[in-house]
């Protein structure tokens, strides 16, 4: 049981108002300890669960965004974000976390973990991959 | 007789918003939570369908929901901003509400 698949988890959905972007971030730090390699796509509303900013405190649920700063601790560093989505939703890139991964060769460098792909980039993406999951 | 309408879908996932401003009388209010105040938001497609309501119709958001995706500081001109006790109050002054689920 060592192969190695190409994973990617497809986040559709917005955060709290459903429990689904929650989930699927549980279900990705699973796949990465098991050494599987790990990419995340964020589409239509998906892309809200990046933004930056989130206070829950009024609504009673659990803020997981900070989570998402920890992927790059799980060698998680491959996330894409459509660009047409952001468009749709008057969303850039400034509006979401900064997502960085340390590059162990290249002495630790930081990188940033977040790519922005068109719709097409995307398609090609997951044509590329052995297993598909979606949230 | 007034309506208080409630959505609580993201208009870009259900077409809750949608039929909710092509069913709601001129006069009513519409109040966004949940979800549903990603419809509330400057520079999203479907920001000029909600403008254009605005014209004859009230739109709140709560406030609380806002806060919690991070997004208080996109929230169009001219949407009123309601916490929980603005919600109850809402509700007593109209006099029915309908959610659009």
């Amino acid at each position: 049981m060592s192969e190695t698949k190409k994973f990617l988890y497809v986040n559709r959905r917005a955060p709290y108002g459903t429990i689904y972007a929650w989930e699927s971030l549980e279900v990705v730090l699973i796949g990465a300890a098991f050494e599987q390699d790990v990419a995340l796509a964020f589409v239509d509303d998906g892309v809200y669960q990046l933004t930056k900013g989130h206070d829950t405190a009024g609504i009673g649920m659990k803020n997981f965004s900070p989570t998402y700063a920890a992927m790059g601790d799980y060698d998680i560093n491959k996330i894409y974000v459509e660009k047409e989505s952001l468009e749709a939703r008057g969303l850039t890139l400034d509006d979401l976390q900064h997502l960085v991964w340390e590059d162990e060769d290249e002495d630790w460098a930081e990188k940033d973990s977040i790519k922005v792909v068109s719709s097409a980039e995307l398609a090609e993406l997951m044509e590329q991959q052995d297993v598909v999951l979606s949230f | 007789m007034t309506m208080l309408h409630t959505v609580n879908k993201s208009p870009f996932e259900k077409d809750s918003m949608t039929s909710c401003l092509r069913l709601s009388a001129d006069g009513s209010s519409i109040l966004l939570i949940e979800d549903g105040v990603y419809a509330a938001l400057e520079g999203t497609a479907m920001s000029d369908s909600v403008k254009a309501a605005m014209k004859n119709r009230k739109v709140y958001a709560l406030q609380e929901d806002i806060n919690a995706r991070g997004v208080e500081g996109k929230v169009m001109d001219g949407i009123e901003q309601v916490d929980y006790a603005g919600f109850v109050k809402l509700v007593t002054e109209h006099d029915k509400v309908q959610s659009w689920v």
